[in-house]
């Protein structure tokens, strides 16, 4: 029933149509209650509940609220990206995708982590020079403030609601599986724990309770790709060797010719099925790549250390750990073809994994560690998706609180004091509404959301930011102008496309009027296109004052002289 | 900043070398970035058997180290930009500061 929905969705994630679908969870069927898991799950939320309150009594003004007063480290920070970045969706979800597919897999992680030196190249450094805590700062940083800022909390909502959609659904199903606890219990769970944390500890809990996560993650990981490697005696040829004899062996037993079955089994070690049209290759290649650059909630964390300094060293760390867990989500994904597809504990009567295809990593565990491995990183998995929508969160308070209620609404005339209540009232009102999205969206097929909230970022925030902060020529309309077209083209081009008019509506084969897997390569060239011709026949007064004001904005962004410091605690 | 700090330090031979040598190197590398990966994938749009062909008698493919050095590549290229911005540009820019705040 549902069983064979995991594994035909694991199988959709390297189809060709699916190469707009992002790493998701999928369906799940619930699991029997798992006691060990849920232990090590609670002495995580009871230490970092600890941290919360630590944190809560050092949050006092909204500048600790969104930055933790600008007082991280680089390298903290940059364990703090990694842990806002990798969900539990791209460990569970790469590492069954190499199971699957083997050189597939690669391909797609890859894709998640190039965008992390552009970011460093054209952004890092300057983010952190001109901004104070949202990417809107420097989006506005010279244009008139209140369409600027309109456009920017839209972007950041409407990719924080993507991406918070596909987290809590990707949470219950995960929870339901591995914990064995209700659907609609685990989102709720997800929720409230999420609002404890950005509520009362603000960017200080959530920045540690992402540092925390990344450091189980990597060391869980870690720990199963040294076994698996250690069982092959530290030889990927024999690694790669018992898998390609496992893929080989599964055909034979599906009834393939010794011929066809030898031709799979290799399969697993090239390119496959994944990248079909060069088109849909380089248009998701784009927005993976540049809406790394566009993330409302990435982007923030550049604002919590103290200058461009430890900004450039924190990028330069979150990019390792990331690499670094791609390659390990790689040998996992190869060990699960050699430990778990052969171990019929693992499998059930049709060969397929139990609890569905998502679950390599998970029974991989058990294989190299036992029970109590097993139940580790279920917690971690667990604690994986909470840190990611916390700071998703924090990041959709501050564009309301930040970007709308004290520069649109007070004109910046805020006090601190009632900028940290509207944060606080928008972070509760957004846990709500993730949760009730959460469970809405439970039995929809959402593996585009994510894809989506990329493409989004890519084709209205990156280019809106890029061209404020490098072109001397762009204008307050030029940017609204094309952000707004590139966020309303990524969204209607990707309804359009057939992940989600014929996968997801459920309209006929072939009826998508959008051939491409990803909308980023034409919604980014509308955005940047728009964006330069707006600018360059906008003859306003405003758009004088645009111009004149890049020069102080380049001095400062290019020297970090007059970028707001670090608050003293 | 005042309008006349930031016209004395935009023309300032420190600040217009920092400019120049920064986006010099960012672009550069920029470039490079985006030659790397989407080679890459254009190599696994239009060369598939490339990809697929054995290095030695094992069943490793030329795609495995391949798809591993893209990886390092994208690792080892954000060093390089972090390692020289840290000990360059960042000497450049307080000498500037100390320069035109004194």
């Amino acid at each position: 029933m549902r069983t064979k929905l995991f594994l035909s969705a694991a199988l959709a994630l390297l189809a060709s149509s699916a190469l707009a679908a992002g790493a998701d969870l999928g369906q799940a069927v619930k699991q029997a209650t798992n006691w060990t898991a849920i232990s090590m799950f609670a002495v995580f939320v009871v230490a970092t509940l600890f941290i919360t309150k630590w944190a809560a009594s050092r949050t006092k003004s909204a500048a600790d609220f969104y930055t933790a007063g600008g007082g991280i480290t680089g390298f903290q920070n940059g364990l703090a990206i990694a842990g806002d970045y990798m969900s539990a969706a791209s460990f569970l979800g790469i590492s069954a995708a190499v199971m699957v597919s083997g050189f597939d897999g690669l391909i797609y992680s890859i894709g998640f982590l190039v965008g992390w030196p552009v970011v460093t190249f054209l952004l890092a450094e300057r983010l952190r020079n001109l901004g104070k805590f949202t990417f809107a700062d420097v989006a506005a940083f010279r244009f008139r403030q209140t369409p600027i800022r309109l456009f920017a909390a839209a972007g950041t909502l409407v990719v924080v609601a993507f991406y918070l959609i596909a987290q809590m659904v990707g949470a219950g199903q995960l929870i339901k599986l591995l914990f064995g606890l209700d659907y609609e219990l685990a989102v709720v769970i997800v929720g409230a724990l999420m609002m404890v944390y950005v509520l009362f500890g603000g960017m200080t809990a959530t920045t540690w309770v992402q540092i925390i996560k990344a450091v189980l993650l990597l060391g869980g990981a870690s720990f199963m790709a040294l076994m698996v490697l250690w069982h092959f005696g530290f030889s990927p040829e024999a690694m790669f060797a018992k898998a390609v004899d496992v893929k080989t062996q599964l055909a034979i037993d599906a009834g393939k010719s010794a011929i066809d079955a030898s031709a799979i089994g290799l399969s697993i070690m090239g390119p496959g099925g994944f990248v079909k049209d060069p088109i849909s290759a380089i248009s998701f290649g784009m927005a993976l790549m540049f809406g790394t650059a566009g993330l409302p909630h990435i982007l923030m964390r550049f604002f919590t250390v103290p200058n461009a300094r430890e900004a450039r060293k924190s990028v330069l760390w979150a990019t390792t750990w990331i690499g670094y867990f791609y390659i390990l989500t790689f040998i996992i994904g190869f060990g699960a073809i050699a430990f778990v597809l052969t171990n019929p504990q693992f499998l059930d009567a049709k060969g397929a994994l139990l609890g569905g295809g998502n679950m390599a990593a998970i029974h991989l565990a058990s294989a190299v560690g036992g029970n109590v491995f097993l139940g580790f990183i279920s917690a971690v998995a667990f604690a994986t998706i909470l840190a990611v929508v916390a700071g998703l969160t924090l990041s959709g308070a501050s564009a309301v609180s930040h970007d709308i209620y004290a520069t649109v609404i007070k004109k910046g005339q805020a006090s601190s004091a009632a900028e940290l209540r509207v944060s606080k009232l928008t972070t509760l009102a957004l846990g709500l509404i993730a949760v009730l999205l959460g469970i809405a969206f439970e039995k929809q097929n959402i593996a585009f959301m994510v894809s989506l909230a990329f493409a989004i970022a890519a084709s209205a925030n990156f280019p809106v930011l890029v061209m404020s902060v490098l072109w001397k020529d762009c204008t307050t309309r030029g940017a609204v102008a094309g952000g707004v077209l590139g966020l309303v083209s990524s969204v209607v081009l990707t309804v359009a496309s057939p992940a989600v008019w014929e996968a997801t509506l459920g309209h006929a084969k072939g009826s998508a009027l959008f051939p491409y897997a990803s909308p980023a390569l034409f919604s980014m060239a509308m955005a940047f296109t728009t964006i330069v011709v707006v600018s360059l026949l906008d003859k306003s007064r405003r758009a004088a004052i645009d111009r004149a004001g890049f020069l102080a904005q380049q001095v400062r962004s290019e020297t970090g002289i007059g970028a707001a410091m670090a608050a003293a605690h | 900043m005042d309008p006349t700090l930031a016209q004395r330090i935009a023309q300032h031979p420190k600040y217009l070398a920092l400019k120049a040598r920064r986006s010099r190197l960012g672009w550069w590398l920029t470039a490079a970035m985006l030659a790397v990966y989407y080679g890459f994938i254009l190599l696994v749009a239009f060369d598939k058997p490339l990809l697929a062909s054995r290095l030695g008698d094992g069943v490793t493919t030329l795609g495995m180290p391949l798809g591993l050095a893209v990886i390092v590549f994208t690792v080892a290229i954000t060093g390089l930009y972090v390692r020289r911005a840290n000990r360059e540009f960042d000497r450049l820019a307080d000498q500037l500061r100390a320069e035109v705040t004194r």
